[in-house]
């Protein structure tokens, strides 16, 4: 067995009078992909912060690859393979739909940012002026492959490939944020609520979409609140309540188990799959 | 020893009244989250309509006092009722830029009616002095100590015990919150700034008073001490202000003691940008989180910008070309090299202010570094212009880079109060290094600008240098914005946080655009100074930057062609008026607050 991609050890992290995240423990294997679940207020976002760097813990560690990355800044965890989306969708809205997606490219960017010692920066400026072949050439790949990332959403963007982020509408802001996270060839992905805020069909296509990008490889911590799309993507699932972890299995387990039950509905009686989200499993 | 007392009383008074600008400052900010730059202006209102009564109808102090008070206090409500709250749902630094452009009506206005020359203020109190030891007490001391605690004591009962106080103190906490509670925000923004004002218009009063005349430029003055003694005591801390402002005083009389009146300034904004960077929250707020800032630091209208065919584009370059050979009359074209000077110096700042979102106030300081580098390098060196004017961009562009670094970590106001501070700081700094820089006597006899042996001393030959400058720093700072520099810094702009997580390192391309925009700006300042053949330290002042603010906003934010059309319409088209000429600063302000009302997007659309 390979060692995990991502291994969480004693992470906690307190606000004034609160704690968000107490101890929590997970390794997550190379392709895998782990859903995330837990009442509003379990401590998700605060643990995806924690991951990607926006937030320090007050004890405990992240280690990406064996590396121990805790309280690395969120720009050097990007040129990690660390991608990840936010909760309330936060698109460039002033920038075209194409330039939102070639932003996410920006780790990737090779011939046009020279690691030249202590003249780094002056160089892209100057080869951002001048413009040779190479740096040509890199940027006109990276159009063709954003378009490429663009398509995986049918026709949704792609005929929107000039207008302003502002102009989408909202289930297509979440879409080009998605695309926006693939444009930096993750190793591992982080999406918080995906799928907040769009209707049936449109959660359905998005599925999809979380699907084959598991299906290509890719490993994946998914916060989602519909559980039947948490159940049939995950092959793990991690269940938060008051920032502790309360049970992680397969999804059948965790759905089972009577404390995510009861933190879930707050109800021993009835089971989380009583959702209507789950009724069609 | 007794000096020293004197320092102290001296420092206690002058203290006091920067307490009564800040504690104002401090109300504001509490409740609207907003700097108020109009501020300072009130202040001076307040010190002539004291004069107008004393002189035309002798009213004793107290009396006096109380017109003052009312008067300044209508005059606080006004710019809360018809400025500001118009813009209510904009953000916060749209709303700053606003009341700069009050600030602008206002003492332009005062200049109209009263002239820029100094009033005598008639005294109206006794002239004796109370001897304590070998020192003494002036009347007026006593005057201002008494009012500044009686009104320390007053607004401590309003806040405490009125039920409106309740209401400011809800506001200040949670606007929201206090909205849902039935609480008219409404009622209370215009309660505070009339507190506000009246409390800075009878400070102006009293510095009229203190000083025996009065005049306009006390304004801008006061409004910066106000506000470096409310960034002492934190933002919004009302009993921090008092303290903030005795500090201020103390620190700045026992300065002027130790190393001289024109360091006065200077400790003012060393102090204010040492608090932003070491302690933005103040001296006195340990625990609190800081203020909520919005996330970006514009207030980027969506809009999408008018393009140009890259024809018409060029005829339009070929034609202001052959301008000159068609129409060759020297004011004209004066006037002209004049509008390119200031969209060269324009270009750098809608990068920064535009494109990357960080308001710039003090633009003007790299002009002034930049004509200071080429003017000593010809007088002291004798480098020729076409070595000195770039050496003097590269100069400006590592220079101003350096100087900015504390300020590109912060967001929203913080920036533009920290780059006003670092602008007057470049100021401060030209005046007293007179090793360097010769102090109060300027730069004298700059050459003209040459090429070779040609000497470039024509209006004709000087427009086509600069038409030249123009073009090219244009179409640089154009190509720049379709490569990937251009989406990234507006990707910082739009979402600092998400571009972060992308592995955009916000520091570095903002301190990019700084670099670049310095560069430019750097040899507009070389121009103007071999232009001008003498500059000084107050040739490239704030009004300067606040005017090319203005050039930027009516252009488009982040607009480079928007920047020439803002160039043109501010700084060419007031001159060719030239009856127009006396009310120009005044319509500059007329214009920053009609903009940012009715059309924040600009002429030609923010890029």
């Amino acid at each position: 067995m390979t060692a995990p991609i991502l291994e969480i050890l004693g992470l906690s992290r307190h606000f004034e009078g609160l704690t968000a995240v107490d101890g929590l423990e997970l390794a997550v294997n190379e392709g895998e992909l782990i859903g995330v679940i837990g009442p509003n207020g379990a401590g998700k976002t605060t643990l995806f912060n924690l991951i990607s760097g926006f937030d320090r813990p007050n004890a405990g560690s992240v280690r990406l690859n064996g590396v121990d990355i805790t309280g690395s800044p969120p720009e050097r965890l990007a040129r990690r393979g660390m991608a990840r989306t936010f909760q309330h969708g936060r698109v460039f809205g002033n920038l075209s739909v194409l330039d939102n997606v070639l932003v996410g490219a920006h780790a990737r960017l090779a011939a046009v940012r020279p690691g030249w010692r202590g003249l780094g920066p002056v160089g892209e400026l100057l080869l951002a002026t001048i413009r040779p072949k190479a740096v040509r050439q890199e940027e006109e790949a990276l159009r063709v492959e954003a378009k490429g990332i663009l398509a995986r959403f049918g026709d949704r963007l792609t005929p929107r490939l000039d207008h302003p982020a502002y102009s989408l509408s909202y289930a297509n802001r979440r879409r080009l944020e998605l695309a926006r996270a693939l444009a930096l060839r993750p190793h591992l992905l982080l999406l918080d609520e995906p799928t907040a805020g769009m209707n049936e069909t449109e959660t359905a296509e998005l599925e999809g979409v979380i699907a084959s990008l598991k299906a290509s490889g890719l490993t994946i911590l998914l916060i989602e609140h519909k559980l039947g799309m948490v159940m049939r993507l995950s092959d793990r699932v991690l269940a938060m309540d008051e920032g502790r972890r309360v049970a992680v299995g397969v999804p059948k387990d965790v759905r089972d188990h009577p404390e995510v039950v009861l933190a879930y509905l707050g109800h021993p009686a009835r089971r989380p799959n009583d959702d209507a989200n789950v009724a069609a499993t | 020893m007794g000096s020293w007392f004197d320092y102290t009383v001296n420092g206690i008074v002058i203290g006091n009244i920067y307490a009564l600008l800040s504690i104002g400052l401090a109300l504001i900010f509490g409740v609207a989250n907003l700097i108020n730059f109009a501020q300072g202006s009130v202040f001076t209102v307040g010190a002539y309509l004291g004069w107008t009564a004393i002189h035309y109808l002798h009213t004793p102090l107290p009396v006096t006092v109380l017109i003052v008070a009312v008067g300044s206090g209508a005059l606080g409500a006004a710019i809360e009722r018809f400025a500001l709250r118009p813009l209510h749902q904009r953000s916060r630094i749209a709303v700053l830029l606003a009341t700069i452009g009050v600030s602008l009506v206002l003492d332009q206005t005062l200049q109209l009616i009263f002239s820029a020359e100094p009033r005598a203020m008639p005294s109206q109190l006794p002239d004796w002095r109370l001897p304590i030891g070998g020192v003494t007490i002036g009347a007026i001391d006593l005057v201002i100590a008494g009012f500044g605690v009686t009104a320390a004591a007053l607004l401590f009962g309003f806040l405490r015990f009125s039920k409106l106080g309740w209401a400011v103190r809800a506001t200040a906490q949670d606007p929201d919150a206090a909205r849902q509670m039935g609480v008219d925000i409404d009622r209370v923004n215009v309660a505070v700034f009339a507190i506000a004002s009246a409390l800075g218009g009878v400070g102006g009063l009293m510095v009229g008073l203190f000083y025996h005349s009065i005049d306009i430029t006390m304004s801008f003055d006061a409004t910066l001490k106000g506000m470096v003694a409310m960034l002492i005591g934190g933002l919004g801390n009302v009993p921090g202000a008092i303290a903030g402002g005795l500090i201020l005083g103390l620190s700045e009389s026992y300065g002027v003691a130790l190393f001289g009146t024109s360091y006065r300034n200077l400790f003012a904004f060393v102090l204010m940008i040492l608090i932003l960077v070491a302690a933005p929250n103040g001296l006195f707020s340990w625990r609190r989180e800081l203020p909520p800032e919005p996330m970006t630091g514009t207030f980027l209208a969506p809009s999408r910008p008018l393009g140009l065919p890259r024809g018409a584009l060029y005829a339009l370059i070929a034609a202001a070309a052959l301008f000159p050979l068609v129409w060759n009359q020297p004011y004209l074209l004066q006037t002209l090299t004049n509008v390119l000077l200031m969209a060269l110096m324009a270009f750098g700042l809608t990068l920064i202010s535009g494109t990357v979102g960080q308001i710039s106030l003090g633009h003007a300081a790299l002009l002034a570094i930049g004509g200071y580098a080429s003017g000593l390098l010809a007088l002291d060196f004798g480098w020729p212009f076409v070595a000195s004017a770039p050496a003097a961009g590269v100069i400006t562009a590592l220079l101003g880079t350096l100087l900015v670094l504390p300020a590109l970590r912060m967001t929203g106001h913080y920036v533009a109060i920290a780059t006003l501070g670092i602008g007057e700081i470049v100021a401060l700094v030209i005046l007293n290094w007179s090793g360097l820089t010769r102090g109060p006597y300027g730069l004298s006899g700059i050459p003209a600008p040459s090429i070779g042996s040609i000497e470039l001393d024509t209006p004709r030959a000087l427009y086509w240098l600069t038409l030249a400058l123009v073009v090219l720093f244009g179409s640089l700072q154009g190509r720049l914005l379709e490569s990937h520099l251009g989406r990234t810094w507006r990707a910082i702009r739009d979402d600092e946080v998400a571009a972060r997580a992308y592995g955009v390192e916000p520091l570095r391309y903002k301190a990019l655009a700084f670099a670049f925009g310095g560069f430019g700006a750097g040899v507009a300042g070389a121009i103007a100074a071999h232009l001008y053949s003498y500059i000084n330290h107050e040739t490239f002042n704030i009004q300067l930057s606040i005017l090319a603010i203005t050039v930027v906003i009516l252009g488009g934010l982040g607009n480079v062609l928007g920047a020439v059309l803002g160039a043109l319409l501010l700084v060419g088209l007031p001159e060719l008026l030239r009856p127009a000429a006396e009310y120009r600063m005044l319509i500059y302000g007329v214009a920053l607050l009609v903009l940012i009302r009715y059309r924040p997007q600009g002429l030609l659309g923010t890029a």
